[in-house]
């Protein structure tokens, strides 16, 4: 077990950590926002899955990650303006339209990437890194956090944005009574529908920059299925951070070292066998849950949709 | 612009109305929630709005609010037909409202909810917000906690929020629905007081209320409405013509007709001192109740009560007598001390058991205890006989003999439904209540416990229910009667108890020293007889 401490192991797992952690931290702060304004986005897994389809095959095409999340997030827009329409302006149960969207994105991304592809699984070329002079040459959390892809940086800035916006702009309050008064909202003129469908489009652009993460940077190619509940770690992520950007963060991190940890323990010469090691970030889930859970304060219209009038 | 309407109407002297309601009817599945209802509303008067429970009241105020959209007729506010189609709209038009559920977020703080509604793109303005405040605070005569979270502030200082945030953008005109509803006495005397600034300030108040006395001392006008359609004004002129007095009697005729006052006459004229010689049928002993967090402790009380008696509970709300009610129903666990019916202990049996042995539970909490609002009405009549003969055979439901059972019980309480298989949650309090009650006193009860049984009820109803109670006492049903209304404890008890953290301090005849002696008992100063 003397692996277990050496650079190589921590350098690892810190590294292992941001790539896994940047995707949940995109999907759970979209999440967040959905969930403030009252829509509990069960859909997010679906949207992740597709924004990783379409930010890798937009990618691979063009040569230009940029291109790429751009791509990415249209791909989760999609399907977000498919839940705002069904669940936001018609009504509809949201946990139902979740599932469904989920499954849906299952399949068709599965389809386009054996029409695509058959089956192959090309790679994309290694990714550029740009290091943060000085903050980089920390030892072992220097590369592993600072000498990255810039789109990991935006990530991090994300948050700090969002906590801007909670806290200090009238979208801010918008989003929060859409979530916790609705009809207070209703009642100062602006309309709870197009709160909350620009909060479940932009949980959708976020998930889908997650997800194109999560294969064109992550991993470097797309495999059906490879999101992997990673949206559902998400929509814990985002209900048990009462409404905190930062604490999206955090808790992206901690999942984010649970799910690097299958590589690391490699790394530092530690056999244990990879699928018991692939169980930890559910058995974390679990355990967060139990300790956290009943502390987490979520909005008091969450997932009931609003129709103007009614007692 | 506004304010040179209002100088123009000063100069002149002549009112002309602000807003006027023309013919608007509403209907919604089964009911026509306003009929033909026409009003006007003036500059620098306050014009009460009256009507019992289901009057449409509520209805007239979300088509005035942009909430809803008449069926027919319409609006004209200063002059010009106009549709009041959204919120927005209304707001525009300057019409503010203070509806009676709170329409503000109550994780915000007092700022923030004065901020919500500015365009997105805006900066948020805190010092603009804080000087607005200040100024319509100002006016109100009132100061807020700025920056403390809404939900942590007293509910008449919410309502204070509410008043500002309707008059944010200088609305000339406030309705303010059933704005006492939830206010302690002193609220109201603060209300009565802002409401008067505003009046003398030009603004124009529209004042919804169930509560007669209350029309006749805040409204400068009273309209009355009943079920659905207006019955009668009395204009100003008429008011200060009448006497406050006259107002009354004249107000009581347009709502109930002549005939709604001989039932108060009838229980007024009852023997109150009367000793009740019956056996004892409810014996409560040094009993104790579980209490969780934040709740009052029952501990110690012992009362009994005897067949055709109305021990009524009195006591400050909070004091233990919701915990006490529920121990006896059986909806929470008695720690120590004894409950016996009719000398039968049974306080280890279960709610439906207690049903069965005759003792039956009217819950203070009639929509959320009480019925289920999806519920058909007749299956809420049966809620605590569920797999019972006739109604379930073989474990189906027989749903012939549910709605006979239904019909039954609807005619003999007049509860006004448009049907057995209506869902109890569309009808009424006051009807919701009338079902309450029509489902615990059926069937033989032997003892029957009512939790605040009038508790939000327009006048009709309420003597409708208090009838009821004392009618099913004089067939010799042991009553306990929990109220925080003294005046109905007052005027249906034999004996009474009172209640004070937890305790009951004392129980004394309901004689004609009763009054003095049960309200010092209630804050604590009396001692026990």
């Amino acid at each position: 077990m003397s692996g277990l401490l050496s650079d190589a192991f921590l350098i690892s797992l810190v590294a292992g950590a941001i790539a896994a952690g940047i995707p949940l931290l995109l999907a759970g702060l979209g999440e967040q926002v959905s969930e403030k304004a009252g829509v509990l986005n069960i859909g997010i897994e679906g949207m992740m899955l597709l924004g990783a389809y379409t930010g890798f095959y937009v990618a691979f095409l063009s040569g230009s990650l940029w291109l790429g999340f751009l791509g990415g997030a249209a791909g989760g827009l999609i399907l977000a303006l498919l839940m705002a329409l069904l669940c936001v302006r018609l009504g509809l149960n949201q946990i139902v339209i979740g599932i469904a969207l989920t499954l849906g994105a299952d399949g068709i991304t599965a389809l386009l990437h054996h029409v695509q592809f058959s089956r192959t699984y090309p790679r994309l070329p290694a990714v550029d890194t740009l290091p943060i002079p000085l903050l980089s040459q920390i030892p072992i959390i220097g590369p592993g956090i600072f000498d990255r892809h810039p789109s990991v940086y935006l990530a991090i800035i994300a948050v700090f944005v969002l906590v801007w916006v909670f806290r200090r702009t009238n979208v801010g309050l918008n989003l929060q009574a859409a979530g916790d008064k609705p009809a207070a909202l209703d009642a100062a003129g602006v309309s709870v529908t197009t709160t909350r469908t620009l909060a479940v489009l932009f949980t959708g652009m976020m998930a889908g920059l997650g997800g194109a993460y999560m294969s064109m940077i992550g991993a470097g190619i797309f495999i059906p299925f490879m999101t992997g509940g990673a949206g559902f770690i998400a929509i814990v992520l985002a209900m048990l951070a009462r409404g905190h950007p930062t604490w999206v963060l955090y808790g992206a991190l901690l999942f984010g070292v649970s799910l690097s940890l299958t590589t690391a323990l490699q790394v530092g010469g530690v056999n244990v066998p990879t699928d018991v090691v692939q169980m930890l970030p559910f058995a974390m889930v679990m355990l967060v849950l139990v300790i956290f859970a009943r502390r987490s304060a979520l909005p008091a219209a969450l997932g009931l949709p609003y129709v103007r009038g009614q007692r | 612009m506004t304010n040179s309407l209002q100088a123009a109407t000063a100069e002149t002297g002549a009112k002309e109305p602000i807003v006027v309601v023309d013919g608007v009817t509403k209907r919604f599945p089964g009911v026509v929630a306003n009929d033909d209802v026409s009003l006007s509303i003036y500059p620098g008067e306050v014009q009460a709005l009256l009507g019992e429970n289901g009057a449409g009241k509520s209805t007239l105020i979300a088509m005035l609010s942009g909430m809803l959209q008449p069926d027919a007729g319409g609006m004209r506010v200063r002059g010009e037909a106009t549709a009041i189609s959204s919120p927005r709209r209304a707001l525009e038009l300057g019409i503010g409202t203070v509806y009676q559920h709170p329409t503000l977020v109550p994780t915000l703080t007092v700022l923030e909810n004065l901020m919500l509604g500015a365009p997105w793109h805006q900066r948020m303005n805190r010092a603009a917000t804080r000087r607005r405040l200040a100024e319509i605070s100002q006016m109100l005569g009132i100061s807020l906690p700025e920056d403390a979270t809404l939900g942590d502030l007293s509910l008449g200082q919410q309502q204070q929020v509410e008043i500002v945030k309707a008059l944010w953008r200088g609305e000339q005109v406030l309705i303010l629905d059933e704005a006492t509803a939830m206010l302690t006495p002193k609220g109201v005397e603060d209300l009565g007081q802002v409401i008067g600034r505003l009046r003398d300030a030009g603004i124009a108040i529209l004042f919804i209320t169930h509560k007669l006395n209350e029309a006749v001392r805040f409204g400068d006008r009273v309209t009355v409405l009943k079920l659905g359609r207006k019955v009668g004004e009395l204009t100003p002129d008429q008011l200060a013509a009448l006497g406050e007095d006259q107002a009354i009697t004249q107000i009581v005729d347009l709502m109930f007709g002549t005939a709604s006052s001989e039932g108060a006459d009838e229980l007024a004229g009852r023997d109150k001192s009367r000793l009740v010689e019956g056996p004892v049928i409810l014996s409560v002993d040094g009993l104790a109740a579980a209490a969780g967090p934040g709740e009052p402790t029952v501990t110690g009380v012992a009362f009994q009560v005897r067949a055709g008696e109305v021990f009524g509970i009195a006591g400050v709300d909070g004091n233990g007598q919701k915990q006490l009610a529920e121990a006896l129903a059986g909806q929470r666990r008695i720690a120590a001390g004894s409950l016996s019916l009719k000398g039968e202990p049974i306080s280890g049996l279960s709610v439906v058991q207690r049903q069965r042995a005759g003792l039956r539970y009217v819950t203070d909490d009639r929509l959320g205890e009480g019925t289920v609002g999806n519920f058909q009405v007749g299956l809420n009549l049966l809620l605590k006989r569920i797999g019972d003969e006739p109604f379930w055979r073989n474990g189906t439901i027989r749903r012939r003999e549910v709605e006979r059972h239904a019909r039954t019980l609807i005619d003999r309480h007049d509860v006004r439904t448009p049907g057995p298989q209506t869902p109890i949650g569309r009808l009424s309090g006051g009807n919701i209540q009338k079902a309450l009650l029509a489902r615990e006193l059926d069937n033989a009860p032997i003892a029957v416990i009512y939790n605040k049984p009038t508790y939000g009820l327009d006048a009709n109803n309420i003597q409708f229910a208090r009838r009821a109670i004392r009618e099913q006492a004089d067939q010799g049903v042991a009553t306990v009667l929990i109220s925080t209304d003294l005046d109905e404890i007052l005027e249906l008890s034999d004996r009474i108890g009172v209640m004070l953290q937890g305790r009951m301090v004392g129980i004394v005849d309901n004689d004609r020293d009763a009054q003095r002696r049960v309200g010092e008992l209630m804050i604590g100063v009396g001692a026990a007889a």
